[in-house]
C-alpha cells in the first residue's frame, strides 16, 4: 500500500482517544501534527518505539507539535497501555471499522495491524515527511525531530 | 543507521585508541535487556582483547525506570573521581539491587563521599551530560536499549554474543 504523497493534504478523520472522547485530525491545525502509526500495545521489549517518543515529547513540544500514537487496539486498551507506559500523550484507537484510518493513509498490513508508519503535517494540514519502517524495527525519533526543524526553519538543532 | 556523535572527552571508553572496531552502547541502568548485555560486552572484551574498543552512553528512560537517571548521573559522578566503570560494573552487576542508596553504598565501596554523591544527584549537577549522551542517542536513531554501534554503524540484529561478534569479526576485517 503506498503512503499519501509528501505535499498532499493529509486525509482527515476522527477516533476515539479515549472511550468517550475523539479527535479530529483537521481541528488541530495550526500546530505541526505527528502521527506514529504502530503494530500494537504491549509490545514486549522495554524502550519501545512509544516509550522513545514518551522521553522526546519535551523536543516535539519546542516545536510546538502534538504527537498521536495510532494502532488498532480498542480505547480501554489504550487507556490501560498509557497508564501502564506512563505515556504523555494521547494514543488514537484505529478500531472501528478496522483500520480504516491506517487503510487511509496506506499504513495497514494485510495480517490485521498498522505498520510503523510515521507522518509529520504541518499547521496547515499538508503532509509533509513520512517513513514506514519494517514492522520489526522502531524507526526512532530522528526523522520526525528533522523533519519538523525543516518546518521550523532551522538549520541545525542544539541538542 | 550512523552513529551521528563522534568520540569525545566527554565519553567513558575502555580499550585502545588504536583498536580497529569501536563498540558504542547506548544504555538505561535499569533496563533489563541491558542487565543482560553486560556480561555479553565482557565476553566481547575477553574475545577480541586489543582489537576492541568499548564505549557508554547513557540512554535513560526514565518515565518507565526512575532510577535510571539516578544511576546514570551517580556513573558520571564516579566518572569524576575515575570511578566510571566501577560504578558502572557495581550497577549492572547487581542491577536487581537498584535503588538511591544502593547507589550511595556503592559510592562508598568505591572511595567516594556519600554525601557529595546525594549532592551531585540534589543539583542535578550531571542532568544535562545524561541529557546529552539522550539526545545525541536519539539523533543517532537510538530506538530502544540497548542499541549498540559497531564502528559507527547501529546493530539491528538481537544483542547476543553470537551476532555481536559476527558484527565485529566483520568490522575488524573490513
Amino acid at each position: 500500500m503506498a503512503l499519501p504523497a509528501v505535499g498532499a493534504p493529509a486525509p482527515d478523520f476522527t477516533l476515539p482517544v479515549t472511550p468517550d472522547q475523539t479527535v479530529t485530525l483537521s481541528e488541530l491545525k495550526g500546530r505541526p501534527v505527528i502521527l506514529a502509526f504502530y503494530p500494537a500495545d504491549w509490545s514486549p521489549v522495554c524502550g519501545d518505539q512509544m516509550a522513545l517518543y514518551n522521553e522526546v515529547l519535551p523536543e516535539f513540544h519546542k516545536h510546538h507539535a502534538e504527537l498521536l500514537g495510532i494502532s488498532v487496539d480498542g480505547a480501554w486498551c489504550h487507556a490501560a497501555f498509557a497508564k501502564d507506559r506512563k505515556l504523555h500523550f494521547p494514543l488514537l484507537a484505529d478500531f472501528e471499522p478496522k483500520g480504516a484510518v491506517s487503510k487511509l493513509y496506506g499504513a495497514y498490513h494485510s495480517a490485521g495491524f498498522s505498520e510503523r508508519a510515521l507522518f509529520v503535517i504541518d499547521k496547515e494540514g499538508v503532509i509533509r515527511w513520512s517513513y514506514c519502517s519494517p514492522v520489526g524495527v522502531n524507526p526512532g525519533a530522528d526523522g520526525i525531530l528533522e523533519a519538523l526543524e525543516k518546518l521550523s526553519g532551522e538549520g541545525t538543532h542544539a541538542a | 543507521m550512523r552513529l551521528k556523535v563522534a568520540l569525545s572527552e566527554q565519553d567513558h571508553v575502555q580499550g585502545s585508541d588504536n583498536a580497529k572496531v569501536t563498540l558504542v552502547e547506548y544504555g538505561d541502568y535499569e533496563c533489563p535487556h541491558c542487565g543482560r548485555a553486560h556480561p555479553v560486552v565482557k565476553r566481547l572484551q575477553k574475545q577480541f582483547g586489543d582489537s576492541l574498543r568499548f564505549v557508554f552512553r547513557n540512554f535513560p528512560l526514565n518515565e518507565m525506570h526512575p532510577l535510571a537517571e539516578p544511576a546514570a548521573e551517580a556513573a558520571e559522578f564516579a566518572a569524576t573521581h575515575g570511578k566510571f566503570w566501577e560504578m558502572h560494573d557495581g550497577i549492572f552487576e547487581h542491577q536487581s539491587q537498584l535503588s538511591v542508596e544502593f547507589l550511595s553504598g556503592l559510592a562508598k565501596k568505591n572511595g567516594m563521599d556519600p554525601q557529595a554523591l546525594a549532592d551531585a544527584l540534589g543539583s542535578g549537577a550531571f542532568e544535562e551530560h545524561v541529557k546529552q549522551d539522550f539526545m545525541g542517542g536519539v539523533r543517532s536513531g537510538v530506538n530502544g536499549t540497548p542499541t549498540f554501534f559497531i564502528n559507527g554503524q547501529r546493530h539491528d540484529a538481537a544483542p547476543d554474543f553470537e551476532s555481536l561478534s559476527e558484527a565485529i569479526e566483520a568490522a575488524r576485517k573490513g
